[in-house]
């Protein structure tokens, strides 16, 4: 799960993680407010989840409060376009507004769990404020890693490691050192996935401070963490997706128009590569699990005709403990419950297949029946494109 | 042959009195699986299944010669589950579980280093050698007894793929999922070692998906010391990044863990890469008889 940058720099401070002053403002007035407090000059941030909102105008420096309140006024509201939000943009509803500080150096510290090491890693870089995969690409000799030993912990030793190659010294460093360490103990108390801390600002007074905060939580450990999942904007995802997950399923919206319904992650993503090379695209992911109820096949079966991207469907079950003609049933249900609005590909196969076959022909609904993976998507990307 | 699991191993099932754990005990007894006993704390004593009921591991263990687990607890037990299990000597574990915590998985990773045993998943369909031993919720009756073995991170797509390879007259040594999430017990290279070993197994169908690098690794070990024919489907090439596909484990973050990057990596290793998902069974057939 993903959260906006004023929560993380929320959660952050709760473990003593240095960050700037600033409060959240959903309006031009309370922005004047916060100015009016910590000011007079403020750097004005829009609360989005996408990277990049400094290059399209979502990061502004205001001189006094007056100047705060007019740029709030342009900002809350706008439509925000970066290089990560897509040509659609974001609705900004919040803003962070933040005491602005003197800049010497901007540095970068950033956790994650390395896959291949099965533990958690802190990486520190001198090259803050731009973005770490460009910097791994061209100068991974600029990247320090130091790996946790799950059993001890992360030990003062590796703090004051990456600290000493980042070249700080004196007080700095002992900042430097303090912040790493709480920041490790944020990302293990919370169940993070990944806590980011870019730029990680030095004032001209030697002070270390979290100039920008990105943190993203373990979905699985979210009932661990009760505080965090009302954290959660929906807002911020697509209300397809929303919706989907109120029903348990996995759905993803992407760019194409086949439609798609699968059981079992696995294959759902196979069905989609499958749309790609017969010369479709899709329009989702939508997995309704490896043991999908006729309750699951009727929620799929209405977002997948919500969306109006769709312009046919490939269904495609693999019937293993589930049999395929309550999945059969299921389809024939919903169909008749919401209409058959485009065409349809349907492919069971496994446990009870041709009794699913025979319930689908047998329905007076006029689906399109497929043998193979193969057989339904080539018979699907032509019905999408007619 | 076969891998880990054959008609010799004698199977406790942790959490065998709840809804999942009773269906799919039902299942394996049907397949022939010899399941000797199972856990619940709590309700040692009784009996479930026709099956002796224990309060702990150790018990099946020691009464009724336990020697692998399946694991069908909630998600926020079954880290301690895992461990309870490799405390008691059980050589092969297998966690059906699916939304472990992260952290807790990394617990067991460390918990479980330099203990002889295997972790199979979490997050998995299981482990079958058809015709012997089934541990886990795959449907039985879609395997056939043969000398393909599969390693895959998924479920229904080994389905298809058990599917593709049975209509060519192809059975299967063992399949094994190890499970779709970013931590795992088993991983590919593991396993390959093991079916390099396996006399009967003639080639392995390794099925990937994005994120981690796994796929990579065991681009490496095949390239270095893999004789056998070696087939491979990559899930997710049309995947966009950043983006969680059902799957904890399946993301690409970082532009690492693309679904291209593992193809190449497998091709450069001689590995058969099936491009297309309806490829997998005729690769094979190729693979093995050269048409």
């Amino acid at each position: 799960m993903k959260i906006h940058e004023y929560q993380a720099k929320q959660i952050l401070s709760k473990y003593d993680v240095q960050i700037p002053r600033g409060e959240v403002a959903d309006n031009p007035s309370r922005a004047r407010e916060i100015a009016d407090k910590i000011g007079p000059r403020v750097v004005l941030k829009a609360q989005v989840h996408a990277g990049g909102r400094g290059k399209g105008g979502g990061i502004k420096l205001a001189k006094n409060p007056q100047e705060t309140e007019k740029i709030a006024k342009e900002m809350i509201g706008m439509t925000l376009v970066t290089p990560q939000t897509g040509p659609e943009g974001k609705l900004v509803k919040k803003i962070l507004v933040e005491e602005a500080l003197d800049i010497a150096r901007e540095l970068y510290i950033g956790i994650v769990i390395d896959r291949a090491k099965e533990v958690p890693v802190v990486m520190a870089s001198s090259e803050g404020g731009v973005e770490i995969e460009k910097v791994a690409a061209e100068t991974p000799e600029l990247i320090f890693k130091e790996y946790i030993n799950p059993a001890t912990g992360f030990l003062p030793f590796q703090a004051r490691n990456l600290a000493f190659k980042l070249c700080l010294e004196g007080g700095t460093f002992k900042q430097a050192v303090k912040f790493i360490i709480s920041l490790y103990k944020t990302f293990r108390a919370t169940d993070a996935s990944l806590a980011e801390i870019n730029p990680l600002l030095i004032t001209e007074q030697g002070n270390v401070l979290a100039l920008d905060a990105k943190m993203n939580f373990d979905d699985n450990a979210l009932l661990r963490h009760p505080d965090i999942k009302e954290m959660r904007d929906l807002d911020e995802e697509d209300p397809l997706e929303v919706e989907a997950s109120s029903f348990n399923l996995n759905y993803i919206k992407l760019d194409g128009n086949v439609g798609c319904m699968v059981n079992g992650a696995g294959l759902a993503m196979a069905t989609m590569d499958i749309i790609m090379h017969s010369g479709g695209m899709p329009a989702n992911f939508l997995d309704v699990g490896g043991g999908v109820s006729e309750e699951a096949v009727k929620n799929a079966f209405k977002i997948l005709v919500s969306d109006k991207d769709v312009k046919a469907a490939l269904v495609n079950i693999f019937g293993g403990i589930v049999r395929c003609d309550l999945v059969a049933n299921g389809i024939v249900k919903a169909a008749k419950e919401f209409g058959l609005k485009v065409p349809m590909v349907v492919r069971l196969e496994g446990t009870n297949a041709e009794l699913g076959k025979k319930i689908l022909k047998e329905s007076g609904l006029s689906f399109y029946p497929a043998e193979t993976m193969r057989e339904a998507a080539e018979k699907v990307v032509p019905l999408a494109k007619q | 042959m076969s891998i880990i699991i054959d008609e010799k191993t004698r199977v406790v099932v942790q959490g065998i009195t709840g809804g999942e754990g009773t269906f799919h005990t039902q299942r394996m007894q049907e397949y022939g699986t010899a399941v000797v006993a199972g856990v619940t704390p709590g309700k040692g004593g009784t009996t479930h299944l026709n099956v002796p009921v224990y309060n702990s591991v150790a018990d099946a263990v020691e009464k009724e010669g336990a020697d692998a687990s399946a694991i069908f607890v909630p998600a926020f037990f079954a880290a301690d589950a895992i461990m309870e299990a490799a405390d008691a000597g059980i050589k092969c574990i297998v966690c059906i579980t699916e939304g472990i915590p992260t952290f807790d998985m990394i617990k067991v990773k460390l918990f479980l280093k330099g203990k002889d045993c295997c972790l199979i998943g979490p997050n998995t369909p299981g482990i079958i050698s058809p015709g012997k031993c089934k541990i886990g919720i795959m449907p039985g009756p879609i395997h056939t007894p043969g000398t393909i073995g599969i390693i895959s991170r998924s479920g229904t797509l080994t389905y298809e793929a058990v599917d593709q390879v049975t209509k060519l007259g192809y059975g299967q040594s063992t399949a094994v999922g190890i499970g779709g999430d970013p931590i795992v017990g088993l991983q590919f290279i593991d396993l390959l070692r093991f079916f390099k070993d396996d006399k009967d197994t003639e080639a392995v169908i390794l099925i990937g998906e994005i994120g981690g690098t796994a796929e990579e690794e065991a681009a490496e070990y095949v390239k270095k010391e893999f004789p056998k024919p070696v087939v491979s489907f990559i899930a997710g090439q049309t995947a966009p990044p950043g983006r969680r596909m059902g799957h904890a484990g399946a993301i690409i973050s970082g532009g690492k863990g693309t679904a291209k990057e593992k193809m190449k990596a497998l091709e450069e290793a001689g590995v058969h890469v099936a491009k297309s998902p309806a490829e997998i069974g005729q690769k094979v057939k190729k693979a093995l008889t050269g048409a």
